[in-house]
């Protein structure tokens, strides 16, 4: 065990745990968010995605002492239901998911990708979102979704 | 985010009912916090959870015939209401809250619906079989006390305003009189905070749909914004005090027994709690889940090897070769006579694999288990059935336990959230404490209730003119489990693990003659008549015909996954329409025509081919080359389990004749489950179901060597990604409010994989027979072509 540092959706936390502990356990058990989920624990399907240092990781596959310091935002750390982030309020105009499960992972990467890029076409923000997975099947609604989102950002 | 106040939604008679059956008022805070309405957030938690807006309710359980279990008006005049469906991701929740705003003549926002913990809602059994729509908002149960309440309201304003009740009006929660509107009094005013003492009204008159102004609309569903925010709460974020974190051990093979657990192999491992073995179930519990991880990891399990499995690439003859459960869906009796001198036969044998549901999330589940008690947080279709089932599993009394729903992502079925129920249950009762348990990735493919294997002969006779005038259709299928329901803890791993056995197919042959006429299983094609004796429950005009289903036991543990079955069949039945079309040169929507007699049916048939453009000609389509990409498209339609919601499908896709890889560019749904209560809930069923079905028909098939399960992971069980290609998706709804309300959850996901593969035979010629349609099984086909 030992102390880690975390600053997370703008506050600081410490936490005592074993230095191999993967992120994500700090993030949903330790601290008790709910926006990185466990899906496979293998960073095949994007539902643990965080944003740390302005990129997007996989938080299940990452050890707790390779972000010590570093600045964490979930998905939780960009709006809430009262004020959401435009790229939450867009998924919310489009209904853009059904059990839900799957949009942190969607929602994080696409706006870690278009922080960076924020003209990247249709095609390239596919390639983005090529490893993150639904299985109920809101693909359509949840790429109309980014795309409304993108051309927000570009305006 | 501090979670809901629970007690805030209840009354004194509701916390009085609990500690009736047993469930402390202390233990209850305790236990559930909140959790009663499954998230929470600034916005949502005033109408989700308004002190002192709730509720008369009894308690009283099944199949309740009482109002007061359905419906509470408080004494601020909201309306609370119970139902024992649950959201499964479907848009339910929403749903039956229009449901209940509309009965009732209030403001959607005033109504908080509960749903679906043993304790507090009427027992409705099983989510599940796109039933719930059926269910609910029919004449019975939820829309049935909506309309009993609101006429015995106005009854009560009737003789408290001295008007009579058809010179009454409702709006808002207010009963006025049509003459005078200052005679008025409030449903606070008039059963507020009490009960209605009143048992449902099987004549109460539902509100007539041309006066609907919240059912039928597009109301955004309640929790999306706490799930795009991260808000929302599933099972996985039940957090409970005092609770600990299990991790189960399974075998490393399928029928793998225990020979011993090496305890010292985990002796002294930071909080570590506990190692539990139960006959093959074994499992650990730890302080921390990343510990409990590592302590399942490093415990020394000896298994035996088990007895081996079938193999996989010739599975489906292995099937044909079993002891069977031999049942006939319909049988005219003069088949054999009509294949034996027809003008033409036309047969087909088609094989599906078994698939998983492979959940997003891993199953996970929070027990609490003390003595005789038990609180189960579970993500279970099956809420109801399995306060008996865990009851089981403990050997305690099922009155001692109690099951709340907490949705987990999307199940499609019998996925992993009954057996991981168990196993937090069973850690829990080794420890005495509270325990979560969540499945790894693998622990969850590779024992979860795989949709069914099928394989499927189909023969027709056709007369001169090219009409079919008898359908043979004969297929086996694995089983294995099932739901446990309320007593077969043994259908799935986890009880069978503690030594339940699961249902196995109880051999029968032959089989005896079909006493009535039901197509559950979509096992008898959409183009004969259905009779059994003198009833026709069928949809088409075929007079001969013959269904005979033969169960075999399967290796693995299977159940009911999204349109169990009846995608299989569909498959089989829509492919093998398509291939009697080509066969004798007729469009493949004109021949489904010739052969249908439900105007409803062919109304949705007629729907999607006309909303694609859908051109008339036989396929294969003329002109197109043997190499390269082409085009083509491909119908299909279904009686969903033979009364249970209409859907056809045109899907376009261009296949590569080089690769193998087919793109599907566009499907068009055309979908009629009557009276549509929410349309952009139900086009987002349709969509998804759709897309769900595209992964399915293209990508998904389990697979095992000769010991255990090997699609383990998403690499090698591999759907339908976020940035694949994916089609344009059009939806066409037909709407008939004064129809019975069916399902809608698994119309579209059935028609789906006979759409795509006959539109790859309309672009190549090549009819592709067995699932998934992978680029290898497209380049052989091609190869084959004459």
């Amino acid at each position: 065990m030992a102390n880690f540092n975390l600053r997370v959706n703008g506050r600081s936390h410490t936490v005592d745990v074993d230095p191999a502990t993967p992120l994500l356990y700090v993030l949903s058990d330790d601290l008790e968010l709910r926006g990185p989920k466990f899906g496979c624990g293998l960073g095949q399907c994007g539902s643990c995605t965080v944003i740390a240092d302005g990129q997007a990781i996989r938080s299940c596959m990452t050890p707790v002492s390779n972000v010590a310091g570093s600045t964490i935002t979930t998905l939780e750390g960009l709006g809430t239901v009262e004020k959401p982030h435009p790229i939450q309020k867009a998924f919310i105009d489009e209904q853009a998911m059904q059990c839900g499960f799957c949009v942190n992972g969607v929602i994080m990467t696409a706006k870690a990708f278009l922080d960076k890029n924020p003209k990247a076409t249709e095609p390239q923000v596919r390639q983005a979102l090529s490893g993150v997975l639904c299985r109920c099947g809101a693909h359509t609604r949840m790429l109309r979704a980014i795309k409304a989102y993108a051309q927000g950002v570009k305006a | 985010m501090k979670p809901l106040d629970s007690l805030k939604a209840l009354t004194p008679d509701a916390l009085a009912a609990l500690e009736q059956s047993g469930v402390s008022r202390r233990s209850f805070l305790k236990r559930s916090g909140v959790l009663v309405v499954g998230f929470s957030t600034g916005l949502l938690t005033s109408r989700l959870a308004a002190p002192g807006s709730a509720a008369a309710q009894r308690l009283d359980g099944a199949g309740s015939n009482q109002l007061d279990a359905w419906i509470a008006i408080g004494a601020d005049g909201n309306v609370t209401a119970y139902t024992g469906k649950c959201e499964l991701g479907h848009g339910l929740f929403t749903a039956q809250t229009q449901l209940v705003a509309e009965e009732l003549s209030v403001p959607f926002e005033r109504v908080k619906l509960l749903q679906c913990d043993t304790a507090l809602t009427p027992d409705q059994g099983t989510t599940s079989g796109a039933q719930s729509h059926p269910t609910n908002f029919n004449q019975a149960n939820l829309a049935l006390a909506g309309a009993t309440a609101r006429e015995a309201l106005l009854q009560r304003a009737s003789s408290q305003l001295g008007v009579a009740v058809d010179q009454l009006a409702v709006k808002d929660g207010v009963i006025s009189a049509k003459a005078d509107p200052s005679k008025k009094v409030s449903y606070a005013q008039l059963v507020g905070g009490r009960k209605f003492n009143t048992e449902l009204n099987r004549a109460a008159k539902r509100k007539n749909p041309s006066e609907w102004t919240v059912l039928g609309k597009p109301i955004p569903r309640i929790e999306i914004p706490a799930m795009a925010t991260g808000q929302f709460e599933y099972v996985h974020n039940v957090r409970v005090p005092g609770m600990l974190h299990g991790r189960v051990v399974r075998p490393p093979a399928v029928g793998s027994t225990v020979a011993s657990v090496d305890e010292s192999s985990v002796a002294g491992m930071p909080g570590l709690v506990k190692v539990v073995a139960k006959k093959n179930f074994v499992g650990v519990v730890a302080e921390k889940p990343w510990q409990a991880i590592q302590a399942a990891g490093k415990l020394k399990v000896t298994w035996t090897p088990g007895p081996g499995l079938p193999a996989h690439n010739t599975f489906h003859d292995y099937l044909r070769s079993q002891t069977a459960r031999d049942t006939f869906a319909v049988n005219s009796k003069d088949v054999d006579a009509k294949l034996a001198s027809p003008a033409k036969v036309v047969k087909a044998t088609y094989l599906y694999p078994y698939q998983m549901h492979a959940s997003f999330a891993t199953a996970c589940a929070v027990a609490d288990v003390q003595g005789g008690k038990a609180t189960v947080w579970s993500a279970t279709q099956a809420v109801y059935p399995m306060k008996n089932s865990v009851a089981m599993v403990l050997g305690i009394p099922s009155d001692g336990v109690r099951v709340i729903f907490r949705m987990a992502s999307g199940c499609y079925g019998c996925n992993g959230a009954d057996t991981v129920s168990y196993d937090a249950a069973l850690l829990s009762q080794a420890v005495g404490k509270p325990v979560r348990v969540q499945l790894t990735r693998q622990d969850e493919m590779a024992w979860e209730n795989y949709g069914l294997a099928y394989v499927i002969d189909q023969r027709v006779a056709l007369d001169a003119s090219g009409t079919i005038v008898a359908w043979d259709h004969e297929s086996w299928a694995p089983n294995l489990g099932a739901r446990p329901g309320d007593n077969a803890p043994g259908n799935v791993v986890t009880g069978f693990l503690v030594g339940f056995q699961p249902n196995v197919p109880a051999p029968r042959t032959p089989a005896p003659e079909p006493t009535n006429y039901g197509n559950n299983s979509n096992a008898v094609p959409s183009y004969v008549t259905g009779c059994v004796g003198a009833q026709c429950g069928g949809t088409g005009k075929i007079q001969s015909q013959r269904v005979l289903t033969h169960d075999v036991k399967s290796p693995f543990f299977t159940g009911p996954l999204r349109a169990p079955a009846r995608l299989q069949n569909t498959f089989a039945h829509e492919s093998f329409m398509d291939e009697i079309a080509a066969s004798v040169k007729a469009d493949p929507v004109e021949y489904r025509l010739r052969h249908l007699a439900d105007p409803r049916l062919i109304e949705v048939v007629k729907s999607a081919a006309k909303t694609a453009s859908w051109e008339t000609r036989p396929s294969p389509r003329p002109g197109n080359r043997r190499t390269g990409i082409v085009a083509g498209r491909g119908i299909s339609c279904v009686l969903y389990e033979g009364d249970n919601g209409y859907c056809s499908v045109v899907a376009e896709v261009e296949v590569n004749q080089d690769t193998g890889a087919i793109n599907v560019k566009r499907f068009v749904v055309a979908n009629d489950c009557g009276p549509i209560s929410n349309p952009d809930g139900l086009r987002n069923q349709l969509e998804g179901g759709a897309l769900h079905g595209l992964s399915r028909a293209l990508f998904e098939e389990v697979t095992w060597d000769d010991r255990k399960v090997t699609s383990i992971d998403w690499r090698t069980y591999r759907p339908l990604y976020v940035g694949a290609d994916v089609p344009s998706i059009e939806t066409v709804l037909i709407n008939r409010p004064d129809a019975r309300a069916m399902g809608a959850g698994e119309t579209a996901v059935t028609v789906i994989a006979a759409a795509i593969a006959n539109a790859v035979y309309d672009a190549t010629g090549a009819r592709i027979r067995q699932i998934p349609l992978t680029p290898d099984r497209v380049k052989a086909a091609l190869a084959a072509r004459a």
